[in-house]
């Protein structure tokens, strides 16, 4: 909408460098595929005890069955990828709050053993390998610090 | 048993990329205002109202209490209801079970966003888990690009299929006033030729491959209300009530990675209890016009599939066949749907008003030419969550 | 019009920090409810949960818990905003015909976010947010208003903090137990004049949840239902300028709604036990004032007289209220759980004996914007 005639500057009020500080529990389950995944590069999935699908991150419920999970299972660091995209437009990353640079690839990836998906960045943008059915091996942060980007991003094998 | 219920008046503003010219509040009261006039009441007949959006667009907390001297909620009962994408269909659904339930005869329905004033895709990333997939995700359009990935994959599905919908999409747009995109250009311009300057022009800016911009719903500020009223009191309120035939939702996942992308099943097991509930045995054949919540280019072929309006694989087929043009079989949102105004919280409730606009055969130059005995509405959110609402013609028995 | 009833409530122990997992708390308050109701999830046929973006610090705050609350092929919704809202939506649901079985459910971890910018987020961005309002610092007026209009004194706030953290002794769900002294409340560390430490709850983690039935639905179900007899909300306006802030008038709509539907003349007599919100001491004594327990500019001389102890003619907040332990969004459900098992008779240490018929209350938005009321019996 224009401003009116005679009208100033219809003006905005920015709401400054607010932050709001937050710190999530990630409860056992997820602090177990943490520490897993910070000490032993180890993925880590958990099967439910009545349908037999192995989810990833490891959580309590099974949502379909809606019953507790406590049978942890080792997957591999290998999968397949799932469905994939190259992002291209740049967006302000909430976790840092500055542009996140594209472009990169990014893949859901169904790690040998589990049914569910993680969603991960990989590291190719060329459209004629990066594609779905592609084998990928996650790739490890030297220094890890407990947290879901210890694994850098998956490569293609 | 529950209290039958209809749509009796329906409101929006214009969509616009920014309202500058009002704050949230103002811009609520515009479309109750224009939902008040259209049902001919005043706030007076309103027994109770209901309100959504998603708070980190706008960054206010508590908009229910915060709106109250624009929606029109002082001394009356209100409350806000929010699932994400979904919020406007999920708004009009907890209208209609306000009235089913028998505890209030009119209620106002309200849905709205600024998007103008937060960084969207910034916002819709915080949907997803801080520490699972909050670290790697692009929001909606990444995870929307994912799916068309698969689509294209499994089924041979091409760009210019995709493109299809975003024509068809663009030109209904043109008959709509209040739709946010006018793409004036795209007039007189034959179909074909479209397709071809969407998929080869270097101006639309390829943003997460298969999706250009042209796939893409914009952001929008605007704001709309509908008015939902009991069997005693609808048929006296408008000359063709919307009649709520059925309506039902389904939200399966809590983590993106949980979801099966191979089809959309949360869509597909709404629609077909909706249909079932509605009496509805043969989808395309009676139901006259859609208003669905397609987010993106692909989902106007993948979720047809879903919905079984064809045969999986089959949706490009359905739109290159113009069955869901305008003057279509099955005409797909004469409104120019999402793909052309995408005010999030508001974005569900003007698929239901459009579609009650279309039975009620008061959509001006975007209303179709058929005869409507039921439309078919939907919403779409977070982690595929599929809100679905049939409306007919007739009181449903 | 068709009765709903409550069939089944759960919810965790409340806390100051829990380590468990926001899905966490909702699987435990869910299975919770569904043991007492002496049913598994299949029994249910639709959803509620009860959320906030803001408090949760992620946008579609529900999306994360829907497993856990057993939305698979279920119809699901989310109420934002106190739980005693998404009580009200599970009953219009209930009675809609469409359902015979509601679940509801809320959760909140106060503990992961900061309560002061997440309530400051609920003041005008425009005009009021910059000069730092807050729940408390808002209170703190209202409390002052309440004073200089109807002569309450900083004492009969502590009169509230005294009885109320009295009972919460006795209620292992509380989060604070403590036996405290009109001294103790006095000298406690000043907040925001007039209120102190002690006239202020605490910021807790936990989740409740409830079940409801329609007649036709009770044969799934092993209890006796505690019947939904009336109900009520409404808001006020929105800027605290507008308001009479020491008449909650909109308390007075409510719950004028809710008797005339449950058929109460006389609540002071008719009610056996009430449970409102009293986030902070003072709101109690206004809460009496617009439930009609207490005359207009009275509610002091309610808690004076000693009516709402647990040995008056009406006891308010025998768990130990909101001042005992303040799960937002939870808290109305908490409320309207406590009702429930007071109705019940199991209720424990801190039982009411021979009530039949209770009141729960909630509110939204600054200063008791809004209020939702419930009035349940056996």
């Amino acid at each position: 909408m224009e401003k009116k005639k005679d009208e100033k500057e219809l003006l905005t009020i920015g709401s400054g460098d607010l932050y709001q500080p937050y710190s999530w529990s990630v409860g056992h389950y997820g602090s177990k595929f943490l520490h897993e995944l910070k000490d032993h590069k180890k993925l880590l999935g958990i099967r439910c005890p009545k349908c037999n699908k192995v989810y990833v991150p490891p959580r309590k419920v099974c949502g379909k069955c809606y019953v507790a999970m406590d049978e942890f299972v080792e997957l591999s660091d290998e999968g397949e990828i799932y469905a994939c995209t190259i992002i291209q437009f740049g967006f302000v990353d909430p976790g840092t709050g500055i542009q996140r640079p594209v472009p990169y690839g990014y893949a859901f990836i169904k790690l040998d053993g589990a049914d569910t998906c993680l969603s991960h960045f990989v590291d190719s943008t060329d459209p004629e390998k990066f594609k779905v059915g592609a084998r990928v091996k996650a790739v490890f942060e030297e220094k890890r610090k407990g947290s879901i980007v210890d694994i850098k991003h998956f490569t293609l094998i | 048993m529950g209290k039958k219920v209809a749509v009796v008046g329906f409101g929006q503003t214009k969509g616009r990329s920014a309202r500058k010219d009002v704050n949230g509040v103002e811009l609520i009261n515009e479309a109750v205002v224009a939902a008040l006039a259209d049902a001919e009441l005043t706030i007076k007949d309103i027994d109770a109202v209901v309100i959504g959006n998603m708070d980190h667009f706008e960054g206010v907390n508590y908009v229910d209490s915060w709106s109250v001297e624009g929606s029109g909620g002082v001394m009356k009962p209100i409350f806000k209801v929010t699932t994400g994408g979904t919020t406007g269909t999920t708004v009009a659904m907890s209208a209609y079970y306000h009235v089913a339930s028998g505890m209030f005869d009119k209620v106002l329905a309200i849905g709205w966003e600024k998007n103008s004033e937060s960084d969207t895709t910034g916002a819709i990333i915080t949907a997803f888990d801080p520490v699972w997939e909050r670290p790697n995700l692009g929001g909606a359009i990444a995870g929307l690009a994912l799916e068309a990935s698969k689509y294209m994959s499994t089924y041979g599905i091409t760009e210019r299929d995709g493109a299809r919908v975003a024509v068809r999409e663009r030109l209904h747009a043109l008959n709509n006033p209040f739709a946010h995109l006018h793409q004036e250009w795209m007039k007189g311009i034959p179909v074909d030729q479209l397709v071809e300057l969407l998929v080869t022009s270097k101006e639309n800016v390829m943003l997460a491959y298969p999706l250009r911009m042209s796939d893409m719903c914009p952001r929008t500020d605007a704001a709309a209300a509908a008015i939902f009223a009991s069997e005693d009191v609808a048929e006296k309120m408008a000359a063709v009530p919307a009649w709520v035939a059925s309506t039902t939702n389904r939200h399966n996942f809590a983590l993106a990675g949980d979801v099966d992308m191979d089809r959309n099943t949360t869509m597909a097991s709404a629609a077909k209890r909706a249909f079932e509930k509605a009496g509805i045995k043969e989808p395309l054949k009676e139901i006259g016009v859609c208003e669905l919540y397609l987010p993106y280019s692909y989902a106007g072929l993948k979720w047809m599939e879903d919905y079984g309006f064809c045969a999986y694989g089959e949706g490009p087929k359905l739109v290159w066949d113009k069955v869901t043009d305008m003057d279509g079989e099955l005409p797909v949102n004469p409104s120019g749907g999402v793909m052309s105004s995408n005010p999030i919280g508001a974005t569900g409730l003007i698929r239901v008003g459009e579609a009650a606009l279309q039975i009620m055969r008061k959509a001006g130059t975007r209303q179709v030419q058929k005869d409507v005995n039921f439309a078919f509405i939907t919403g779409f959110g977070g982690c595929y969550w599929a809100d679905v609402m049939v409306l007919g013609k007739k009181k449903p028995s | 019009m068709e009765r709903a009833g409550i069939v089944g409530v759960g919810q965790t122990v409340y806390e100051r920090r829990k380590e468990d997992t926001f899905a966490e708390l909702v699987f435990e308050a869910s299975t919770k409810a569904l043991a007492d109701a002496g049913v598994g999830i299949e029994a249910i046929d639709n959803i509620i949960t009860v959320s906030n973006d803001f408090w949760d610090g992620r946008t579609i705050s529900s999306m994360a818990i829907q497993d856990a609350a057993g939305s698979w092929d279920r119809d699901i919704s989310t109420v934002e905003g106190d739980g005693i809202f998404g009580a009200l939506y599970g009953m219009m649901r209930t009675l809609s015909g469409s359902f015979d079985t509601t679940l509801v459910v809320a959760h909140v971890k106060g503990s992961e976010g900061n309560m002061n910018m997440i309530t400051n987020s609920m003041f005008d961005p425009i005009y009021q947010r910059h000069l730092g309002p807050d729940a408390t610092s808002t209170a703190a007026l209202q409390a002052r208003v309440y004073m200089e209009k109807t002569g309450a004194t900083e004492k009969d706030f502590a009169k509230v903090s005294v009885k109320n953290h009295g009972n919460g002794v006795k209620n292992p769900f509380a989060q604070i137990k403590k036996k405290i002294t009109i001294k103790d409340v006095m000298e406690s560390r000043k907040i925001a004049d007039p209120l102190k430490l002690y006239d202020c709850s605490p910021i807790s983690d936990g989740a409740a949840a409830i079940i409801l039935s329609t007649e036709k639905g009770l044969k799934r179900f092993k209890k006796d239902p505690v019947w939904i007899l009336g109900v009520g909300h409404c808001s006020d306006s929105y800027n605290l300028g507008y308001r009479d802030l020491a008449w909650p008038r909109a308390l007075d709509a409510a719950a004028q709604k809710a008797y005339k539907m449950a058929g109460i003349k006389n609540p002071l007599k008719d009610l056996d036990v009430v449970e409102l919100y009293d986030a902070y001491s003072y709101m109690e004594l206004l809460w009496y004032e617009g439930l009609g327990l207490a005359p207009r500019g009275k509610g002091a001389e309610l808690i004076r007289s000693g009516a709402t102890g647990m040995k008056g003619e009406l006891p308010v907040n025998p768990s130990g209220g909101v001042l005992s332990a303040h799960p937002v969004l939870v808290a109305g459900l908490a409320r309207l759980i406590e009702a429930t098992l007071q109705v019940r008779g199991e209720a424990g240490t801190r039982q009411i004996k021979g009530a039949k018929k209770a009141l729960a209350h909630g509110i939204n938005g600054p200063c008791g914007q809004a209020h939702g009321v419930f009035v349940i019996g056996a």
